[in-house]
């Protein structure tokens, strides 16, 4: 990689190769969105029509809101627990079965999902049968499902923020005069933000995603985004579902793309903030005279 | 017990100084290890006093004992008359400033400076006068809205001193106060900051681990090891009389001679010191009994090297010259003795000159000897 900062000829094919065996299949889904024939490998001309029908279609339209809904109430609730769980593994003193504690939240994360579905399924319906709630598969069970699989994710973000944070910041806080409660949300909570947010996003993005669990969870007329684009593909592949994959693109690229953009912009004007600050405390500096001491009687 | 600490109180009475902070019997226990072991200090008001040590000494535990993060196994600790052994950290009238600076990122310095002020609920203009009066105090008025990050290491540690005093606290804590600092900033900033803390007049301990700055910042010292605080003294009380080969060893650079009392007489004591391979005489008595074992410890600065023989006597060694480290103003002579010894002798620069001697060179022979009032003798 270093030789000159060129890339030889075999890592240029090798990165050619890579980037279209991740791309060209993206981009001929774009294409085939805006193709006039109802076949989808057959060009048929420019047309719109399959968004037309999209916007139309009450049942995806109504997948998508359910998607959404579930997302955000499980990524919400998601970075709440999370959180807490975080602090825990990482600000708290060492207790009997820590170890045990932090393995367990995070066992949601390497536990095949159809297991997680499955027990969660019999838990329901156990439930159900023992105190009658919950009454019906659907809203409700999708998400505490995807809860527990986004809590996982959000606990170790929050940790590994926390476990690099300066534990002194706290101290000093404490050392001021603020309470504990007090110090968590003027101290630790501004600065552990950012893992909180990327954690939020991250569960936004795990739940909309979600098949397995959700199938499990899922009960008649609460259908999600991914069963309804999964069901559909059984029943052979439709241009209508090309639109709403193009249209998921186009957004979630904006955002990746604006993310980026305000991310370098603060962190390059953050550096030009640092080097100036040097620059400024550097005339400062007095030649220490060590000579002062003197040489008496060398001739 | 009891009427120890009653005639040590009336001794610092007379002296018009009484103590403000009492650290009594305090014990830190980690599991099984000693963090802090049975110490006891005492420090009077408007003193700068310096806590010395090597790292894992103790001398960290102790600090965060009286900032409150950590509670003493056993013991007390007492200040202006008020026991705050087991008081919260936020209830305590301490404030602390850290090694790492510990400044909230995502405050202004100005917010900083103010946090622990809006922690005591004082009125906003009150905050606000006190925020620029401590601005003013560590000349960082001009930097007020700017974040930590766009502060130069030495800025940060004057935004840091300025929040720990914004509250005035009883007693100042600093944890290392300049150990973030490169060198050259470190020695302009140690007497900066001694100026600031005599400004305020606040009562102050700093740990450091850094001889020099001790010395040069705090009016006392106390030399920690393995959690026992093992002398307590002014600067040149440390270095000019220290009471073990610890503290002789850590402060300054010392040559130790071990050896068995031999003469023990109202005005002098002689020491058979085989590395010497003669005696060590001290113009005093120590009244300990013949043949117990001792240590003298004599300064490289006390030591003279002479390039012709010395009339024999105590106090001289014949060596070879093995090293020579030319410091500028002065060289140190590593010189070896017959025994294998190597003693370091300071020669100022102008020695050779003013004797109109020729300066000794690798492997010549020389003669090291002192005065009989240079060494100082220690038993443990």
């Amino acid at each position: 990689m270093h030789n000159g900062g060129k890339l030889s000829p075999f890592l240029k094919g090798a990165l050619v190769v890579g980037f279209l065996f991740l791309y060209v299949p993206i981009l001929s889904l774009i294409v085939y969105s805006f193709n006039a024939s109802k076949l989808v490998t057959v060009w048929g001309g420019f047309s719109l029509r399959w968004y037309a029908s999209l916007f139309e279609n009450e049942q995806i339209l109504s997948a998508v809101w359910l998607s959404i809904r579930i997302a955000f109430a499980a990524a919400a609730a998601a970075v709440v627990l999370g959180t807490v769980a975080g602090l825990v593994m990482a600000r708290f003193k060492r207790f009997p079965g820590s170890t045990l504690f932090a393995g367990m939240i995070t066992a949601p994360m390497v536990m095949p999902e159809v297991i997680t579905g499955l027990s969660m399924l019999l838990l329901f319906i156990s439930l159900q049968q023992l105190i009658g709630v919950p009454t019906e598969r659907g809203f409700f069970t999708i998400w505490v499902g995807h809860t527990t699989l986004c809590m996982a994710y959000v606990a170790v973000v929050v940790r590994s923020r926390l476990v690099e944070m300066d534990k002194n910041l706290e101290d000093a806080a404490m050392d001021l005069g603020a309470r504990p409660l007090k110090i968590f949300f003027v101290i630790t909570l501004p600065l552990i933000a950012p893992a909180i947010a990327s954690g939020f996003l991250l569960s936004v993005t795990l739940s909309l995603d979600d098949l397995v669990t959700t199938a499990f969870l899922s009960g008649p007329g609460s259908t999600t985004l991914p069963q309804v684009i999964f069901s559909k593909v059984r029943l052979g592949l439709n241009p209508e579902i090309n639109a709403l994959a193009t249209i998921t693109v186009l957004v979630v690229g904006t955002f990746v793309v604006l993310a980026n953009y305000f991310m370098l912009n603060a962190q390059r004007k953050r550096d030009r903030a640092i080097a100036e600050a040097m620059r400024a405390d550097a005339p400062k500096l007095p030649d220490v005279p060590l000579e002062s001491l003197g040489r008496p009687g060398r001739a | 017990m009891k009427d120890a600490v009653a005639s040590a109180q009336g001794a610092a009475k007379e002296a018009g100084q009484q103590a403000y902070l009492k650290i009594a019997g305090v014990v830190k226990k980690f599991g099984d290890h000693t963090a802090v072991d049975h110490v006891d200090l005492e420090i009077h008001q408007h003193e700068i006093f310096a806590l010395l040590g090597s790292s894992g000494c103790g001398k960290s535990t102790l600090l965060r004992m009286l900032a409150g993060m950590e509670t003493p196994t056993a013991g007390k600790i007492l200040l202006d008359g008020q026991d705050i052994t087991r008081l919260a950290p936020y209830n305590r009238p301490i404030n602390m400033m850290f090694q790492s600076y510990a400044l909230f990122p995502h405050m202004s310095v100005e917010q900083n400076i103010a946090f622990g002020l809006k922690q005591d609920g004082l009125p906003k203009d009150e905050i606000s006068a006190r925020v620029s009066e401590m601005l003013e105090l560590v000349q960082m008025k001009k930097y007020a809205t700017r974040k930590p990050y766009q502060l130069s290491g030495g800025q940060q540690q004057r935004v840091a001193l300025a929040r720990s005093l914004a509250k005035r606290p009883k007693l100042l804590l600093l944890d290392e106060p300049l150990g973030a600092l490169d060198k050259k900033l470190r020695q302009q900033t140690q007497l900066e900051l001694v100026n600031t803390l005599e400004k305020v007049g606040v009562t102050c301990i700093m740990v450091t681990h850094d001889q020099e700055e001790a010395m040069t910042m705090a009016t006392r010292i106390g030399i920690m090891s393995e959690g026992q605080l093992l002398q307590v003294g002014t600067p040149s009380q440390i270095y000019d009389y220290p009471n073990c080969r610890f503290t002789a060893e850590f402060i300054g650079e010392t040559n130790l001679f071990g050896g068995a009392v031999a003469v023990d007489e109202a005005d002098r004591v002689e020491i058979e010191a085989p590395e010497l391979g003669g005696r060590i005489r001290i113009g005093h008595g120590i009244t300990g009994p013949k043949g117990m074992e001792v240590w003298a410890s004599v300064r490289p600065e006390d030591i003279r090297v002479d390039i012709r023989p010395v009339e024999p006597g105590p106090n001289r060694a014949r060596g070879k010259v093995r090293e020579i480290a030319y410091l500028g103003s002065y060289s140190v002579y590593h010189v070896q003795l017959a025994s294998g010894k190597v003693v370091k002798a300071m020669v100022p620069a102008n020695r050779w000159y003013e004797a109109g001697e020729a300066e000794p060179t690798w492997n010549d022979e020389v003669w090291v000897s002192w005065r009989d009032d240079m060494p100082v003798v220690l038993t443990a």
